[in-house]
């Protein structure tokens, strides 16, 4: 990782212009989805469609011209992405809405117009980002400003009178009349400061160990910081009841010490720590247990293995090719629009839709890696790998859990799930490493000739 | 709404979507094929793709010394006149035990420079020493290519890059 990965000679196209079209395409797909929804479950398309089309043009023009001017060698793929995958979650909350509609009348929720709004706000922090952050490396400086806000985010759902517990889990806290997981956030600034610290440390941790069985394994004096990270993840374990986010802090610390230190040993070591807190939740803590049970035994049904079922059921039914947008039954799974929204895909869109949005989430990761190896400094390397590998995590955690693979934890499928939190801190990833790849895509600004005459000289005193 | 146009909606939505995945596939096809490389630093002839390359070139006037380096030599400071081969493996400098010369120089960080490679162009590091170091009079925050006898100074100490 020390060398400077590109030769300078590659020159990288700013593609501007294809981002364009894939947006483009991406936006017709969304109003496609839109309309498909509304014929299938209503029979005709909705009336609000002309209108969300304009909207969703001006928005879309709106934010390419802002990474034109601000990122403009930014990579071209992951704007469309982000864009298809927050257009097609709003499209299916709306659809379930329209369920939620028929069985309740009047005064049952909606979600998309929220939904539409927290996107409008997550756009609005997208160029935020990117319009401060204007070279990444500038966040390095901060490491322990962001490690600090990481756990104060953490602890602040714990706080009295703003942590609530909703569902079980007490991830979030109340302001004014919105709730927020502070997580979501928590999982930026933690990559942060990983990528800060193990840049400063990771020549101690590499060098130093002995090894064993072919695998260099870590000083015992150097186990301090994943020791730390993983009591960390265990205490949001155990006082948060939040699976999910245990595992995702815990996998990203340990996959960016590995990158960070290019030895296999910390994996090991860190697969141990976590098979070790694994088990020991999974046999003392009654909320694990019952997620565990409900992976290894799903049937027969019971109360706590419903919700999983009627996933596995949903997505039975849709096949290969899916029942069509709208005509199938998703709203029958409950949380269909948050934990399951990917269940609900599955479901109306069929193996072949289900394969092209865990595509779509692939090469997002593959984006964010291709950025890391790109970068030429090892910050920007260590953050771009920490943010797609936090990105990949989630996913896999989610979906996993909702195809039955793994035990279901409580994440938010990134940009699809309803939740404003999830959106934004997704949106300021996006922002991110748009911002790095611009930086590391730029053609290297000229070597100054150096004027030998006036070097520096050693004072002699 | 008939059964058919449903399914042909249903259809023609799975199309639309792959459609989408597969142009953002193509767009970044060439990081499978390669990006392309420009060739003004290289000595085979130019392909005629140059051309439309807006890639700003090497300036005229310098007219950096070719081939590669063989020794890195120290010129100034206390451990004046030791050399270490240049084999194409990173080089670091500095008072450790580690470094490929130990500089007794109490100006100079333990671990205080880095020289790499890749290949083709030699880059000088900064490894976050306290003095800094320094190529001409600007001071190196960033690797930074460097060329056959370009004086770099960590510390007390010069070292520069040999044939």
């Amino acid at each position: 990782m020390s060398t400077p990965a590109t030769s300078p000679a590659v020159v990288h196209r700013k593609r501007r212009g294809a981002e364009a079209l894939l947006v483009a395409l991406a936006l017709v797909i969304v109003i496609f989805a839109f309309c498909a929804v509304g014929l299938g479950a209503r029979g005709k398309v909705p009336g609000f469609v002309a209108g969300l089309a304009v909207l969703l043009v001006v928005i879309a023009v709106a934010t390419h011209l802002v990474v034109r001017f601000v990122a403009p060698y930014a990579d071209p793929v992951l704007v469309p992405l982000v864009v298809a995958l927050n257009g097609l979650g709003v499209a299916m909350i709306y659809r379930l809405d329209l369920a939620r509609l028929d069985r309740l009348g009047d005064e049952a929720k909606q979600f998309a117009g929220r939904q539409v709004m927290w996107t409008a706000i997550g756009l609005a922090l997208f160029v935020a980002v990117l319009l401060i952050v204007r070279d990444h490396r500038k966040l390095q400086a901060y490491t322990y400003t962001f490690g600090l806000t990481a756990l104060v985010l953490l602890i602040l759902p714990l706080l009295p009178v703003i942590g609530t517990q909703i569902n079980g889990a007490r991830i979030w806290i109340r302001v004014g009349g919105l709730s927020l997981q502070p997580g979501e956030f928590a999982k930026i600034c933690l990559a942060i400061f990983f990528a800060g610290y193990l840049v400063v440390k990771r020549d101690a941790l590499a060098l130093a160990g002995r090894r064993f069985m072919g695998i260099d394994f870590p000083r015992g004096r150097d186990l301090g910081p994943i020791l730390a990270a993983w009591l960390v993840s265990l205490g949001v374990l155990i006082f948060q009841r939040d699976l999910g986010s245990s595992l995702l802090f815990f996998g990203l610390f340990v996959v960016m010490l590995y990158v960070a230190t290019e030895r296999p040993g910390w994996l090991v070591v860190g697969t141990l720590l976590f098979v070790g807190g694994a088990t020991f939740a999974a046999t003392t803590f009654s909320h694990v247990q019952s997620r565990v049970d409900a992976w290894l035994s799903p049937f027969p049904v019971t109360e706590g293995t419903f919700q999983l079922t009627q996933g596995l059921f949903g997505m039975a039914w849709g096949g290969l090719l899916g029942r069509g947008l709208g005509e199938g039954n998703p709203f029958l799974t409950p949380f269909a629009y948050s934990d399951f929204i990917f269940a609900s895909f599955a479901e109306e869109l069929g193996l072949a839709g289900a394969m092209a949005i865990l595509l779509m989430y692939g090469l997002i990761v593959e984006r964010g890696l291709r950025i890391a190896l790109l970068c030429r400094d090892a910050f920007g390397k260590l953050l771009a790998t920490g943010l797609a590998v936090s990105f990949a995590l989630q996913v896999f955690v989610v979906v996993g859990g909702v195809t039955r693979i793994i035990p279901l934890t409580g994440l938010t499928t990134p940009f699809m799930s309803y939740g404003g939190s999830s959106i934004l801190a997704n949106w300021a990833i996006v922002a991110l490493l748009l911002r790095i790849s611009d930086q590391s895509r730029r053609p290297p600004p000229e070597a100054a000739p150096l004027e030998m005459d006036d070097s520096t000289q050693v004072v002699k005193l | 709404m008939t059964e058919l146009t449903l399914t042909l909606i249903k259809l023609g939505f799975l199309a639309v979507l792959w459609l989408f995945v597969l142009s953002a596939v193509s767009v970044i096809r060439s990081d499978i094929f390669g990006a392309k490389v420009d060739t003004t630093r290289a000595p085979q002839p130019q392909p005629p793709r140059q051309k439309k390359s807006k890639q700003p070139r090497a300036p005229k006037g310098r007219k950096p010394k070719r081939g590669m380096p063989s020794t890195l030599v120290v010129t100034d400071g206390p451990n004046a006149g030791q050399l270490v081969p240049v084999t194409g493996a990173d080089i670091l400098l500095g008072r450790g035990t580690d470094a490929a010369i130990r500089l007794d120089d109490d100006y100079v960080s333990t671990r205080h420079v880095r020289f790499s490679t890749n290949g083709e162009q030699w880059y000088v590091e900064d490894l976050g020493s306290t003095n800094g170091t320094y190529l001409g009079s600007q001071r190196v925050t960033s690797p930074v290519p460097v060329d056959l006898g370009m004086p770099v100074r960590l510390g007390k100490t010069v070292v520069e890059l040999r044939k």
